[in-house]
């Protein structure tokens, strides 16, 4: 049937398709920008419908590469247009589907200024997103990898805020410094295997001196893009420039590439030099937790606070990903996923104020619970899901990793679960400063509750938080298979070259 | 009975210079004394040209196939050739197209322009084919000629004489360079056949001391021409001064055939000698690339940046010449054919930057470019974005195939380098972007609607760049091809 041998094309340039359609949309008047808003609205949502056909397509009882699709592309070279995705990458695709048209539908009447433009951008950031998800070839990662810097840029530096300039000048310039270290890993890879496929390479063993060097290119770069402390700093900078929607999907997806880069690359294709760099991971891990969540706790900018707690999560996600044991891959691959929607979630949380106050600092802000009840309940689901309260998705993923770093190493784990305290402690804070306490200031007391639009917006982020904490075998099952066998392989990988180096002696 | 020497291979050069002369009887005929009459011979010549040149394009393929020689060796037309006059051919017709309109709102539009950038076009392909070190010299100095005076073509302009004159002062010191060492070659090794020199090299067991320094005399006159540090100091000043057609020609085509010449020479007849001349290869290009990335941040002028532009440009492509393999040249010639096109729509993109009567350079100028004229700043965006290397840009895959022939030759310092100074330029390229889309206009828009030309050229060079990653592998497996039959 169309659509399930080339589903995963379709779900890459179908959003291509739809800003293809804005670019020909005539004209900049009023018609012409509600054309645009409802393409991209169309696009994105239907994009969703067909991921759909993804997830329910989805055979969870195999760790091989589903709805692949192969085509010559380079034939001198050896690369080809390869697709296909496992129990790992579909979810992040899902997820990637989830949030665009949200924030299609979060930027609807934010976004006032060259709507055409932000729209294509954001269809265009989709495609790359969940190409780069669904790549199966190096090169074609790669380039899907690269390309979503440039619409990401565009949205920061038209769209943002007061130093938009400089935010956007870091994002790019730090995620290009570390991705061509790992384009030369690439291509010394290819010279290595003669392939550039990604299920070859994973079967392939390289040197493990050699491990060592490419497995710090692709540091590098993933380090950059998780990010990891110290190389951090663009993160609070783009996220406090970007637009609403701009934020909510580079928390949402984008740090998203570090840790699935990390899983689908460094562990299997590098396991020796993985095995060698845990305690680099751990200790920038620990860093990260800790020192981010102290920093988050003095942050007057909600949006500044809210990137650094994402710094910290995703210090969980590294730390869990190292321990390669079942628990902590699939707790950081949970982690991810979860927040992915509750990061999302808190940064639409501040667009909603933003939007009627126009200012992020939280003493401008205060009593909001009496004006704002529904907004005030939302805000305090996804805040309880942040910190990781049982019930809510958040929970599971640090609960996994914690498991997983408890088996691994003690001490790494009681650190890294200090974390979840700290966690706690900032969330509340800004809990209690901007929605709690007295209602004084008078532009707050006009401040009215959220629309139906914003509530649609919520609605199904709410839905996934709670499910997600309620139910996770549903999204563990569709993991599970792929993980044991991404982990079996490094193992068998690890026990050859030990036999290699007893042999040796 | 005397043989008829085989001139089929010569076809397209010879075709060219008779057509460039008879353009030039016709031209004089033309009478011009009016203004209307400069306007008419001007535009005839002009159109002419452009369709000589297309003609000329249309016989190198007909004349493309196995290697031919012509004139004992004096002339090769071989697939490199062929590539590469391609190539040339492109990037003049699109000049010339490109250059008419501009030349007529500076009141500099006389027919001569066109002839001369014919001839230049002779000299760049008769430099590809050469064979031999006499006919290297004659395609050199037959295009070197025809730029000084298109350098100072617009000669009621102070800038446009002195980037002429200085242009033809150092290039006169680099074909002299060239001259001295292709003596020293001669005389050490006794012919100046390429492959007669291969052959004496490879069976020599000591290289003779004065054949080096030859060598290093020729590289020393190619890299002015090519424009790599340490003999690139006149490209700013030339690119600056000279009309912006001129430098968007000087950006492309002559870069191109001296970069192709360069690879001739280097792997042909001395390419035994990989080992004397890579580390000298390796440094200026690490300079070129190094000098490109840091001098263009400060620029303001746009021309001047683009001259830095393609210092650093040069550089890249020099690690594909240090590679020394097929790899190597088929990375260079794939990385010259989207330079091409990325560089000629940059330049359309600066002819069209006018107010009033005005030519504007200055960066700044384009300051909100992306709200006054949305199609020109998004296609500029492309080309800044595909010259800074962000896949799925063209520009990507040119470095790419450069990189990879550098991995494969283990040369990793060089290729470390050459990514970092690509992140170094992507600095200043993303800086045009930002005074597009980030920044507010001036006080009044650049002149709009844009000349067709200009959008057609525009156009042209815009889908190359945006689409090249749909098909890559025809251009690549000719580019290989191509490099196949240099060794």
């Amino acid at each position: 049937m169309f659509g399930f041998e080339h589903l995963l094309s379709v779900l890459i340039f179908l959003p291509l398709a739809g800003a293809g359609f804005i670019l020909v949309i005539p004209g900049d008047d009023e018609v012409a920008v509600r054309n645009a808003r409802r393409t991209a609205l169309f696009a994105s949502s239907f994009t969703f419908v067909m991921s759909l056909f993804l997830w329910f397509g989805f055979d969870t009882t195999t760790a091989d590469f589903q709805f692949v699709e192969k085509a010559e592309w380079i034939p001198t070279y050896n690369i080809t247009y390869h697709l296909g995705v496992d129990g790992i990458s579909m979810l992040f695709v899902m997820l990637t589907t989830l949030l665009t048209p949200i924030c299609v539908l979060a930027s609807w009447d934010s976004i006032k200024s060259r709507v055409k433009e932000y729209m294509i951008a954001f269809l265009i950031l989709e495609t790359m997103m969940v190409g780069m998800f669904c790549a199966l070839d190096m090169v074609i990662f790669y380039i899907f990898f690269e390309a979503v810097l440039i619409p990401m840029f565009l949205i920061i530096g038209v769209w943002g805020g007061q130093r938009r300039v400089y935010a956007s000048y870091k994002l790019f310039l730090y995620t290009l410094a570390g991705s061509v270290l790992m384009l030369l890993a690439i291509l010394v890879m290819y010279r290595q295997a003669g392939t550039t496929d990604i299920p070859t390479l994973m079967a392939t063993r390289f040197d493990p001196n050699l491990q060592i060097w490419l497995w710090l290119a692709f540091f590098a770069s993933f380090a950059v893009k998780v990010p990891m402390w110290p190389v951090h700093t663009w993160l609070p900078d783009a996220h406090v420039e970007a637009p609403t929607a701009g934020s909510v999907i580079l928390a949402g997806v984008l740090l998203k590439f570090g840790g699935y880069g990390f899983i689908r690359f460094s562990l299997p294709m590098f396991p020796d030099a993985s095995v060698y760099f845990t305690p680099l991971i751990y200790g920038l891990s620990i860093v990260a937790v800790i020192y981010t969540s102290l920093v988050a706790l003095v942050q007057h900018d909600m949006k500044k606070l809210i990137a650094y707690s994402s710094i910290a999560h995703m210090g969980f996600v590294t730390a869990g990903t190292f321990t390669m044991t079942t628990q902590g891959v699939e707790g950081a691959v949970y982690q991810m996923l979860s927040h992915g929607v509750v990061s999302a979630a808190l940064f639409l949380c501040v667009g909603v104020i933003y939007d009627r106050l126009h200012t992020r600092e939280i003493s401008a802000y205060g009593g909001l619970v009496h004006k704002m009840p529904t907004y005030a309940f939302v805000f305090m689901l996804f805040m309880m899901a942040s910190v990781g309260l049982p019930g809510t998705g958040g929970f599971v993923g640090e609960f996994l990793v914690l498991a997983g770093l408890f088996k691994a190493n003690t001490w790494v784990a009681a650190f890294v679960a200090t974390g979840v305290i700290l966690g706690a402690a900032y969330m509340l804070y800004l809990y209690r400063r901007v929605v709690f306490g007295a209602l004084e200031k008078d532009e707050v007391k006009k401040m009215l509750d959220m629309s139906p639009r914003e509530i649609a917006v919520f609605a199904p982020l709410i839905v996934l938080t709670v499910w997600m904490g309620i139910y996770p075998a549903s999204f563990l099952d569709v993991m599970h298979v792929s993980v044991d066998n991404l982990l079996g392989q490094v193992q068998i990988a690890l026990d050859a070259s030990k036999a290699a180096v007893v042999a040796g002696h | 009975m005397a043989e008829v020497p085989n001139i089929a291979p010569v076809l397209p050069e010879i075709f060219l210079a008779l057509a460039a002369m008879s353009l030039l009887m016709l031209g004089v005929f033309q009478k011009a004394v009016t203004p209307d009459g400069v306007m008419r011979a001007s535009r005839l010549t002009s159109g002419l040209g452009v369709l000589t040149l297309f003609l000329a394009m249309l016989l190198v393929f007909t004349v493309s196939g196995d290697t031919k020689m012509a004139f004992d060796g004096l002339f090769v037309s071989d697939p490199f050739a062929t590539f590469v006059k391609v190539l040339i051919l492109i990037a003049s017709i699109m000049s010339l197209v490109l250059a008419q309109n501009w030349l007529e709102h500076q009141g500099a539009h006389r027919f001569e322009f066109a002839i001369l950038v014919i001839f230049a076009t002779l000299g760049m392909m008769m430099m590809v084919s050469a064979g031999n070190l006499m006919s290297l010299y004659m395609g050199l100095e037959l295009q070197s000629l025809s730029l000084y005076v298109l350098a100072a073509f617009h000669r009621d302009d102070t800038r446009s004489t002195e980037a002429g004159l200085k242009y033809f002062v150092l290039g006169a010191l680099a074909s002299g360079f060239v001259l001295y060492g292709s003596s020293l070659v001669y005389g050490f090794s006794g012919t100046t056949d390429f492959t007669t020199i291969a052959a004496t090299v490879a069976a020599q067991e000591h290289t003779p001391m004065g054949l080096i320094i030859g060598l290093v005399f020729v590289m020393a006159g190619l890299a002015f021409k090519v424009s790599a540090v340490p003999f690139h100091m006149w490209t700013p000043d030339v690119y600056e001064g000279a009309p912006t057609p001129v430098t968007a020609f000087f950006a492309v085509a002559p870069k191109v055939a001296a970069i192709a010449l360069f690879l001739r020479v280097m792997v042909g007849p001395f390419g035994s000698l990989v080992a004397e001349w890579q580390q000298v290869v390796v440094v200026i290009s690490v300079l070129s690339m190094a000098l490109g990335a840091f001098a263009a941040i400060a620029q303001v002028n746009i021309k001047r940046m683009m001259a830095y532009s393609s210092i650093g440009h040069v550089g890249y492509a020099l690690i594909g010449l240090a590679v020394g393999n097929e790899a190597g040249v088929t990375g260079v010639l794939v990385y010259l054919a989207i330079y091409v096109f990325m560089n000629i729509g940059t330049f359309a993109c600066i002819m069209a930057m006018r107010r009033g009567d005005r030519q504007v350079e200055s960066i700044n100028e384009l300051g909100g470019l992306a709200k006054t004229h949305p199609g020109m700043a998004a296609v500029l965006a492309v080309f800044m974005f595909s010259m800074a290397g962000i896949p799925p840009l063209a520009g990507f895959f040119g470095k790419f195939y450069i990189f990879l022939a550098a991995i494969e030759a283990q040369l990793y310092a060089l290729a470390i380098i050459g990514v970092l100074a690509s992140v170094v330029s992507a600095y200043y390229y993303l800086r045009i972007i930002k005074i597009m889309y980030f920044d507010d206009a001036g006080i009044e828009p650049l002149e709009s609607p844009l000349p067709r030309t200009i959008t057609g050229v525009l156009a042209v060079s815009g889908v190359v760049i945006v689409l090249f990653f749909l098909v890559p592998a025809p251009v690549i497996t000719w580019a290989g091809a191509a490099a196949a039959s240099l060794f």
